[in-house]
């Protein structure tokens, strides 16, 4: 709807000013671009213009075969590439009636939380960053290296793990390799203070993050918004628990489903914050249980040419993001038919549009990091 | 050259009038020779501190900073120079060219006019200099103070102006925060200087120095050399008040639209102003060119001749160090709340600072004894901290209470009168059973956190 101001003199000439945020800007990382319109520096109408990176992920799947697609579909949210991998293999296991080796499912759960773990520090130095404290995000580097060269241990890869296969796992777990994980695992829970106090400690922080952009329930139910951000808010709602895959079922004692009712920037951080901590804690369970478990095969034997048979089903699954869901048509071919991507950060940063007309310029950052996005996980 | 008059004020409770006679008399090439030498003592301060904080930051990150220029990386800054000066420059379209070019001149000059008037050592003519006694200063003023809070004031002009004739958003949003922020801090500024003023009985930075022979005004204006050191970081604009550049939120801020030496002018400017004001506040609340106590206990030398040079150079790296160590521990605020910490504390907070100081010293003038006056001042402190104490207690009462009293909307009947009704504003559905799982792993409680999990789900199916 168009609005238009008559008046004479100087009123006629409207004081707001159109401020584009982006596809350029440090607080937007990556190609994310906000249409805002500024009245001195409170925003009155905000509109995030998305697609400039959009790779037609969703078309590409079409024309690749099952095993293929795994490689495409880890790259859309590229901090949770292997539970991005998850998703695809699951819906495909689902439709072949295929039951994996119990030490896949642990080891898959075991991966799962350490890339959760992995994204959730990204966030955890990014957000101080996005408020200009500078310092805490190369903390954030120094535990994620720590992980990522176990994850690189097992997989070969630092961030695009190509490490799920249909039905299981690539391989078996070097040996020791249990050993070193959990020391890691040990090392960055045990520094994790450094977020806990430095970062959540500080007056500053706080005061720009409480009572900031507060995202009611009514707002996530409406447009979707999933995952930490919506456990802020009070929805208390993780498919790790409400719809257990994965071994998940098995660790309802550890897993603790962090949620807030502020629904402020702060509430979001903290929920990211204790996410962060359980996954950990969730992560020593898995190496528990993997170094119980008797020796056997890690994988299925897959056919030459892999066929799915016709049919659909959806799989969703609980990301470091969000929900993650990928609705698969199959009719029967080496390729779906059609593979629908459902990408957490696509629900969630529409939820902007509410959240950001009526806050200052300062807080558009406050409010844009804490919504912890990923722009390829947007754009698909 | 400004040859000052010997102030003519009578004298002040046994402390002579201000005696500036030394000041002026140096010959035409000794006044160049220290006007270069305050350029270059500012220049090479500057060059060194920022490859000092790029140092220290990335010691405080983990990381190793610069290395590959020179021994240790200390001619980083030089290149980084000479590269900017190669770089091309560019003048936006829609940019008001004038204004836009001067904008960083306007920023520089200021930053080191100020140096004229710091003390680097005692004003009684004790080095020679090619043959020539003379003080360790460039020159001072009668109202040495006033002349630094008015050079300093011309400089936030330079980012004002950058803002606004740069013709685009962000650093028209940078300018307008500088100027709000200048306001806000700049006043808390004076007022913490006033108290120096007080004990001082003089304006001159010589005699400021001189008065604090034996106490520095650290230890007796602890208030006012707080309010200093956070109005100074709001003066040059550095974390965490780096609101007019905040490049997470404003990209560059006012000099967004700058490149090449203009850009290299303005961060000339924000390193010149660091080292005036730590200069500043060295003069002013740390004792100058003085050597630190223990020094001065055994050595009776240290504040003749040469030395004090490295005094004074010791304290303005220190604060230095305080700079940077600001910006690698602490985010940035916004500037809102910042205006806050200028209008609602440090404003007040100085105000009644200075009312105290100024009672103390009345007192003192009349002759009381010191116990009376700490029991004075003391009452009037407590008397005001109490009277606080009751009206927070009450304000947060007064806001309680009609947060209770909100009434929680009647319970919602979804049939009301055999048809379904949507909820009325207030009213929330019923939650909506959870379907059951779909894996064979079924949920350990599967009812009870299927209902917490829906309770907040309410009637938003538009």
């Amino acid at each position: 709807m168009t609005e238009t101001t008559v008046g004479i003199g100087g009123a006629a000439e409207g004081t707001d000013m159109v401020l584009n945020i982006g596809p350029q800007h440090p607080s937007t990382h990556g190609v994310l671009r906000l249409r805002l319109i500024l009245d001195g520096e409170r925003i009155s109408h905000a509109e995030p213009v998305i697609g400039y990176m959009h790779r037609g992920a969703e078309k590409l799947f079409e024309a690749r075969d099952y095993r293929q697609i795994i490689m495409l579909a880890n790259r859309h949210d590229w901090l949770s590439a292997f539970s991005n991998e998850l998703g695809v293999v699951i819906a495909v296991e689902r439709m072949l009636g295929m039951e994996v080796p119990e030490r896949a499912v642990w080891t898959r759960t075991l991966l799962a939380e350490l890339n959760r773990v992995l994204n959730h520090l990204m966030f955890l130095g990014s957000y101080p960053l996005e408020l200009g404290g500078i310092t805490p995000v190369f903390y954030a580097f120094r535990e994620r290296e720590e992980l990522q060269n176990i994850l690189e241990e097992v997989s070969g890869g630092r961030m695009h793990y190509m490490f799920n296969r249909v039905g299981g796992l690539k391989e078996d777990l070097p040996n020791g390799w249990l050993g070193r994980a959990r020391e890691a695992v040990a090392d960055v829970r045990s520094r994790m203070d450094v977020f806990d106090r430095l970062v959540l400690g500080n007056e500053i922080f706080r005061g720009r993050t409480r009572g900031v952009g507060v995202l009611t329930p009514q707002t996530v139910h409406a447009y979707g918004v999933s995952g930490p951000i919506a456990r802020a808010s009070g929805v208390d709602f993780d498919l790790r628990r409400d719809e257990p895959y994965l071994a998940y079922g098995e660790l309802q004692d550890t897993l603790n489903v962090a949620t807030r009712t502020e629904g402020d920037c702060l509430a979001r951080f903290e929920c990211l914050l204790e996410q962060t901590h359980n996954s950990l804690d969730l992560a020593d369970a898995c190496l528990d249980r993997i170094a119980e478990l008797p020796p056997g095969p890690i994988n299925q034997r897959l056919p030459k040419v892999l066929k799915a048979p016709e049919g659909h089903t959806y799989a969703w699954t609980e990301n470091p993001l969000g929900i993650n869901g990928y609705y698969l048509v199959s009719k029967g071919d080496k390729t779906p038919y059609r593979l629908k991507l459902r990408s957490a950060s696509y629900n969630n940063i529409q939820a902007l549009t509410e959240l950001l007309p009526g806050t200052l310029v300062a807080d558009m950052v406050a409010i844009l990091g804490s919504m912890f996005f990923v722009v390829g996980d947007i754009d698909k | 050259m400004i040859t000052p008059a010997v102030s003519s004020l009578p004298a002040v409770q046994g402390l002579a009038a201000e005696n500036l006679g030394v000041f002026g008399r140096d010959p035409w090439w000794l006044i160049i020779v220290k006007a270069i030498f305050c350029f270059a003592f500012a220049m090479l301060t500057v060059l060194f501190s920022i490859v000092w904080e790029r140092k220290v930051v990335a010691w405080m990150q983990l990381r190793i900073g610069p290395n590959r220029h020179g021994p240790w990386g200390m001619l980083q800054s030089l290149a980084d120079g000479v590269k900017l000066m190669l770089k091309e420059d560019l003048v936006v379209k829609g940019a008001d060219k004038v204004v836009y070019i001067l904008a960083p001149i306007v920023a520089t000059i200021p930053a080191f006019m100020a140096f004229a008037v710091i003390p680097f050592g005692p004003a009684n003519n004790e080095i020679s200099i090619f043959g020539t006694r003379t003080p360790m200063q460039l020159t001072d003023l009668p109202v040495g103070v006033l002349y630094i809070l008015a050079v300093a004031s011309v400089g936030i002009y330079g980012v004002v102006l950058a803002g606004w004739s740069s013709g685009s958003t962000y650093p028209l949003l940078g300018g307008l925060r500088s100027t709000a922020q200048m306001i806000s801090y700049e006043i808390a500024m004076g007022i913490s200087f006033a108290a120096v003023f007080l004990y001082s009985h003089s304006m001159s930075t010589s005699q400021i120095v001189a008065t604090q022979h034996d106490k520095w005004y650290v230890v007796l204006l602890p208030v006012s050399f707080i309010v200093y050191i956070v109005s100074m970081v709001g003066e040059t604009n550095r974390a965490p008040f780096d609101l007019p550049e905040a490049e997470g939120e404003l990209v560059g801020g006012f000099n967004t639209e700058y490149s090449s030496i203009k850009f290299a002018l303005f961060m000339l400017a924000e390193y010149v102003n660091m080292v005036t004001v730590s200069a500043i506040a060295t003069t002013l609340f740390l004792g100058g060119w003085r050597a630190p106590w223990p020094i001065t206990a055994f050595w009776a030398g240290a504040n003749h001749g040469w030395w004090p040079l490295l005094w004074i150079t010791i304290k303005i790296q220190l604060l230095l160090f305080f700079f940077i160590w600001l910006r690698g521990t602490l985010p940035r605020m916004r500037y809102d709340q910042f205006m806050k910490l200028g209008w609602k504390v440090l404003i007040p907070v100085s105000m009644v600072w200075l009312m105290l100081v100024a009672t103390v010293r009345a007192l003192r003038n009349e002759n009381y004894d010191f116990q009376r006056i700490v029991l004075y001042v003391g009452g009037g402190v407590l008397a005001l901290l109490l009277l606080s104490l009751v009206v927070d207690v009450f304000r947060d009462r007064g806001r309680r209470e009609p947060a209770e009293s909100g009434a929680p909307g009647d319970r919602f009947d979804p049939m009301a009168g055999g048809f379904p009704v949507p909820p009325r504003p207030g009213q929330t559905l019923p939650p909506v059973p959870r379907r059951r799982p779909r894996g064979e792993r079924q949920l350990v409680n599967a009812t009870d956190t299927a209902e917490t999990a829906d309770k907040e789900q309410e009637g938003d199916n538009a």
